[in-house]
């Protein structure tokens, strides 16, 4: 069962939000292909993702010799409709501030390949 | 650091693969019959009815409802093929959008069901989607909190979970 605290916890961190937007663009990657992407030690990387997949935010799959993470966005879904559906009537607004919220402060770490 | 061999080994690989998962506090053989019975499967999500015939090559096909077909949407909007049924743990399918000539088009994908007992009277529910040659029906299917249509695999899960927990859906 997966803990919608655990969820929260897991996003409140911009290197996690940017690997589940790195899976968002390309779903399937392995650990190698996403540390490519991130200034940080292989074990760093390593750690977020443990933490994604705790919170159900992501989904591994071994093909091979190769370890693939997949986004799995349902936990979100689940916050959304327990917390946002609730309000009906502000759904649309605080959707957008959300959105506005969330382009303004997120802010992702160098990539290597810049 | 990687070598950037290692990065442009795998070109596109696997990004046509998706999955859903959710965990829901039922029976496995409640959370199958909400999945292929037709007196479930219309009772949450798009609530088109969907009938299978389950065994391998039998036929699946999603009966439009009335509201879609005052949309001008054909009788049969999804149809498909059953690969594998495993009551109540594995169902694998094909699918087919045929909201019109191009979705028709894109050609059938295959979707996995798999029902697997957790902890606590908890079962873990995940939806693997290939939509590989079928974008159009990757971007219906995967969309997050659109405004139109919905919010493909992940609201429809969500419902699932809010049908089988509660008896109640959101409309």
């Amino acid at each position: 069962m997966v803990d919608e605290d655990l969820v929260f916890k897991a996003l409140a961190d911009s290197s996690r939000r940017f690997l589940l937007d790195l899976l968002h663009k390309r779903d399937g990657q392995t650990l190698g292909e996403l540390e490519w992407e991130l200034e940080m030690t292989r074990f760093g990387v390593m750690k977020h993702l443990k933490v994604l997949e705790e919170a159900g935010l992501i989904v591994t799959r071994r093909e091979g010799r190769e370890k693939l993470h997949f986004l799995n966005a349902v936990p979100i879904r689940l916050i959304h409709d327990r917390w946002i559906d609730k309000y009906k009537e502000r759904e649309l607004s605080a959707l957008a501030d959300l959105k506005t919220t969330l382009e303004k402060t997120r802010c992702p770490p160098l990539r290597k390949r810049a | 650091m990687p070598p950037i061999a290692q990065a442009s080994l795998r070109p596109e690989a696997n990004s046509t693969t998706h999955i859903h998962q959710i965990y829901i506090k039922a029976e496995p053989g409640a959370i199958w019959d909400a999945i292929t019975s037709p007196e479930w499967n219309g009772k949450y999500g798009y609530r088109g009815v969907s009938h299978y015939e389950l065994k391998p090559g039998g036929k699946f096909k999603c009966i439009a409802n009335e509201q879609m077909r005052s949309y001008g949407l054909p009788e049969v909007i999804v149809d498909g093929e059953v690969i594998e049924a495993k009551p109540p743990f594995k169902l694998v399918q094909t699918y087919r959008f045929l909201f019109n000539e191009d979705h028709k088009k894109e050609g059938f994908t295959r979707i996995s069901f798999e029902i697997e007992e957790t902890s606590g009277g908890f079962c873990r529910l995940t939806i693997t989607h290939d939509t590989a040659g079928a974008p159009m029906m990757a971007a219906a299917t995967q969309s997050n909190f659109s405004q139109e249509g919905g919010g493909g695999w992940d609201w429809i899960l969500s419902d699932i979970k809010t049908l089988l927990e509660t008896g109640k859906t959101m409309s």
